[in-house]
């Protein structure tokens, strides 16, 4: 294991507008040195914007940034000395794959022979030794992607930036990479912030994912945290509770309430205090169990019925007409009636009018 | 992202303070980038827009010293141009000039597109051919204009053809007149329009005329119904620029045309006054009037255009 | 255009490239006006290189006897050697310039969104699409204003105008198919503005300049009307002095003038052919026409 080459990087409420629009809302952060950081959301949400900002290829509109004592946020990009792997990876087309990565080492004036051995020193550790004389173009998608991450972490940076860098692979590639940048920011000891749209993979590979909303911070928490109690509703959504079941508050206790509508009776847990008189439920499609023991009882009619292998994707109506989706291996036909139901800690229960703006962070 | 969602205007101007002037000035792309363009712009008011303003500011200020504008009697800052419309020598060199240019142009384009049709597909030689039609472009008009008169000339390779099979009697005369002018203009003009409409061609999905074969089109309601109406805007285009091509026609009118008749277009006219008559003042007008009836016949065009489809017609990309 | 080019015409995908074969009264008729169109192109040059080694030649198929004389004659009669070193000297001088001039505005061009830049695009476009004969004579009027006119500076001067709008409208598209990722990363690698343009940007965009360079030289022999408009005795190159010598014919052997025509021809194809190792065909017609 290296050093960190530092122990803190604080973003202290950086934010970045594009004309009257804040792109990045006073996003505030402190990563320690070695942690990996997925910034998590769908397109337009301000993580690439964020990324960029700390790259120094934006200019901040508010805020500042500090490694340890320095700030840097005045610092043009060459002079961050940060390492970024690219979406469309933006290799050098003209040079080969040694070029490619050694262009950082040549930027910093590395003797010749230094070059030669850590140029070659990373690509056996991408495995690309074979490809070193290629161009870039002779290459496949995964090849090119293993450059562009080599040319990232040539020069040891303190902080590797990634720009969705799977995003252009085939499921099966994206898998197997998953692991091999997982490995490599083991193995080097690296401190990385990527960005990307998928939840899984910021599941799987952060310690801590930052979950953007239209620039402003949604929730920042360990995978676990995030996945089992998402901050807002908003969060819910995007970590898979497909069902968002808008109910009227029956009764509220601490960290506890009961929603009802249309005869159908919904215990769950809060994070929020309830004030409104309306309330969402969220609900991952695989928590519904079908004919299972109550509370939360509901009766529904299949509509649409999808075969997923050994499981069945079902969408249902409830007598009040709202769609429900659940997963279950029971063989349902259209048209089946059926009583489904879930257990009161998988139901998540949220405010109906959750506003965007920072939460309280519930962790 | 949504304009109408609830928190939208939460992010308007949602940083504390204002950036800074030179950061706002980037967010609308003004940065020390836009200094590249500075020895271009610069280079462009002082050769082209400068000469142009110094033209017609001179051409309202008629030349006192051998000027013909006073010697005919005209006064006043608009003497050059009247006296330009007055007299019938100059006016009807806009007409001279529109005879041999609007039928070249049109015959150019005309003939360009069925050829274009025919040939808008892939197949072997394509290159070679294309290549050919660049020679005479790349040629020009001077050296056109040199192979014309010995070639259509009365003892030139076709009168000789067209006497010795007894398809005429008398030579015809060919060069130093109108035809001489015309056939020049086509020769470096419809290879010109040709690749023009070639490209245009080849920019419309193929896709488009086989989802209508499909539909039961034959190839001529293909072409009439869908290729054509895509086409219309890139002819338009392509009928602009061998209009100017032609309208502006100046060494060949001299060479192969009869330049103090039948083909004394107005670029002759303005040469004659700027060049041998050295009336600077009548020269940059006659250049102004011209530029002002290519522009007319230009916008002509293009505001029929208009009325047209003219949305993307390619397919992917 | 590429998705087209792929595809026959013929509505078959698989097939391979078809051979141009004539079908029907219409294509019979379109490959007639194409055979047509080449044999006088082809007869019209071959009348003037014929000529130029001809004796005599006068209402026969062919010339009565052949000889090289004229090239010799045309040689020293015309000073050859002097324009064609005067033409290379305003080629080669034009064609840096307008490189010089022309790359860094379409950088910014291509890079940049900013206010006005339909005027300033409009502005680069305007001398492309508006004759050189409309504006040179204002244009000729002011160099002579200034005393420029007759000299070699003045004719490079006046053929830069239609040069830089000309390499600046090829190099854009070239430009933005580069993408600006690329630049980031040379960045985020550490390197410097200077290095982004002599390590990056330099190589990449060597083909397009390369293409704009061979076009503007192809454009700036070939310039007639610039050329005429402006210069004088010691400032012709080769295809002004054609054009007085065919305007003034009769006072040499038109022979003569012909073996000139031939060196124009000749040192034009080679050019061509040079160009076409690096450009297609519809390139050095416009790039106007494509967008």
């Amino acid at each position: 294991m290296r050093d960190h080459r530092f122990s803190e990087l604080r973003l202290d409420r950086i934010g970045r507008n594009f004309g009257e629009l804040a792109a990045l809302h006073e996003l505030s952060l402190t990563i320690r040195g070695g942690e990996f950081i997925a910034l998590l959301g769908p397109s337009g949400c301000g993580k690439s914007t964020a990324l960029n900002c700390l790259a120094g290829l934006l200019p901040l509109t508010t805020g500042t940034i500090w490694l340890d004592d320095k700030r840097i946020d005045g610092l043009p990009p060459e002079q961050r000395g940060f390492g970024m792997v690219f979406q469309n990876y933006a290799l050098f087309p003209h040079m080969t794959v040694r070029e490619n990565i050694a262009f950082g080492l040549k930027m910093r004036k590395t003797p010749r022979a230094d070059i030669r051995s850590r140029a070659d020193e990373v690509m056996r550790l991408v495995r690309l030794e074979d490809q070193a004389e290629k161009l870039p173009s002779q290459l496949s998608g995964g090849q090119q992607q293993r450059v562009a991450i080599a040319r990232a972490i040539v020069y040891e940076p303190p902080l590797v930036l990634m720009d969705e860098p799977l995003s252009n692979l085939d499921a099966q590639l994206r898998q197997a990479m998953r692991i091999e940048i997982k490995h490599l920011h083991q193995a080097l000891g690296l401190t990385t912030i990527y960005v990307t749209h998928d939840q899984e993979e910021a599941l799987s590979m952060a310690d801590r994912l930052v979950l953007l909303r239209e620039g402003v911070v949604q929730q920042v928490g360990t995978p676990d945290e995030v996945y089992s109690q998402p901050a807002n509703r908003y969060v819910a959504g995007f970590m898979g509770y497909r069902n968002m079941l808008s109910f009227d508050v029956a009764s509220v206790s601490t960290g506890h309430a009961v929603l009802e509508e249309e005869g159908v009776r919904l215990q769950g847990r809060t994070f929020t205090p309830l004030t409104a008189k309306r309330a969402v439920a969220a609900i991952r499609p695989e928590d519904i169990v079908v004919e299972g023991p109550p509370p939360n009882r509901i009766d529904v009619t299949a509509e649409v019925v999808e075969y997923h292998g050994r499981e069945m994707l079902v969408e249902a109506r409830m007598t009040g007409g709202e769609a429900l989706y659940f997963r279950t291996e029971k063989r349902l036909a259209v048209g089946d009636k059926t009583t489904v139901s879930v257990p009161q800690e998988r139901v998540l229960i949220y405010p109906a009018d959750a506003p965007a703006a920072p939460q309280e962070v519930a962790v | 992202m949504t304009a109408a969602s609830p928190s939208a205007a939460s992010r308007l101007t949602a940083g504390s303070g204002t950036p800074s002037l030179r950061h706002r000035l980037a967010d609308r792309g003004i940065d020390r980038v836009l200094l590249l363009l500075v020895p271009g712009i610069l280079f462009l008011l002082l050769l082209f827009v400068y000469p142009f303003l110094y033209g017609l500011q001179l051409s309202f200020s008629p030349q006192i010293d051998g000027g013909q504008a006073l010697m005919n009697g005209y006064q006043g800052p608009l003497a050059n141009y009247l006296y330009f419309f007055g007299d019938s020598y100059q006016r009807d060199t806009i007409w001279t000039t529109l005879v041999i240019g609007l039928p070249a142009a049109l015959v150019n384009v005309l003939v360009s597109v069925p050829i274009a049709y025919r040939m808008r597909g892939r197949f072997r030689f394509k290159r070679t051919l294309t290549t050919l039609l660049v020679v005479p472009i790349a040629l020009g008009t001077v050296l056109t204009a040199d192979g014309l008169i010995e070639y259509l000339g009365p003892a030139g390779w076709l009168n000789k053809a067209l006497v010795d099979f007894h398809v005429i009697n008398e030579p015809l005369t060919l060069v130093h007149n109108y035809w001489g002018v015309f056939f020049s203009l086509v020769i470096t003009g419809f290879p010109f329009a040709f690749l023009l409409v070639l490209s245009y061609l080849s920019g419309i999905d193929p896709n488009l005329e086989r989802a209508a074969s499909v539909m039961g089109a034959g190839w001529w309601e293909r072409f009439r119904r869908v290729t054509l109406p895509l086409l219309v805007p890139g002819l338009a285009i392509t009928f602009c620029m061998s209009f100017v091509l032609a309208f502006s026609v100046f060494p060949s009118a001299n060479l192969v045309g009869d330049p103090s008749g039948t083909t004394r277009v107005i670029s002759i006219a303005a040469y004659h006054a700027a060049f041998e008559q050295f009336d600077y003042s009548l020269g940059s007008a006659t250049s102004m009037i011209m530029g002002a009836v290519m522009l007319a016949i230009i916008a002509l065009v293009l505001g029929w255009r208009n009325t047209m489809f003219r949305g993307p017609a390619g397919g992917k990309g | 255009m590429a998705a087209a080019a792929n595809v026959p015409a013929d509505m078959a995908p698989a097939a391979p490239r078809r051979r141009f074969r004539p079908s029907g009264i219409a294509g019979w008729v379109v490959w007639g006006l194409v055979a047509f169109f080449f044999l006088n192109l082809f007869a019209l040059i071959a009348t003037v290189v014929l000529d130029s080694i001809a004796t005599t030649w006068f209402g026969s198929w062919l010339p009565d006897d052949f000889t090289n004389h004229w090239y010799g004659d045309a040689w020293a009669e015309f000073n050859l050697s002097d324009i064609l070193v005067v033409t290379a000297q305003v080629a080669v001088i034009v064609v840096v310039l307008s490189v010089l001039i022309g790359v860094p505005a379409a950088y910014a061009l291509a890079r940049r969104n900013f206010p006005g830049k339909s005027i300033i695009t409009v502005l680069f476009l305007l001398p492309i699409l508006i004759p050189p004969i409309t504006y040179g004579i204002p244009l000729a009027t002011v160099l002579y204003k200034v005393q420029l006119a007759g000299s070699i500076t003045g004719v490079i001067l006046a053929n830069l105008v239609p040069t830089v709008p000309f390499v600046v409208l090829i190099m854009i598209p070239f430009i933005e198919q580069i993408d600006p990722k690329i630049e980031s990363a040379a960045r985020m690698c550490g390197a410097s503005t200077v290095t982004i343009f002599l390590r990056i940007l330099g190589p990449l965009m060597i083909p397009g300049m390369l293409a704009a360079a061979i076009l503007v030289l192809v454009r700036t022999v070939g310039m007639f009307e610039l050329t005429f408009l402006t210069s004088g005795p010691t400032s012709q190159t080769i295809v002004v002095v054609l054009y007085d010598a065919v305007f003034g014919a009769g006072i040499r052997a038109p022979q003569e003038v012909d073996a000139m025509a031939v060196v124009y021809t000749a040192s034009m194809l080679v050019l061509l052919i040079i160009a076409l190792r690096f450009v297609n065909p519809t390139q050095l017609v416009t790039r106007v026409g494509d967008r």
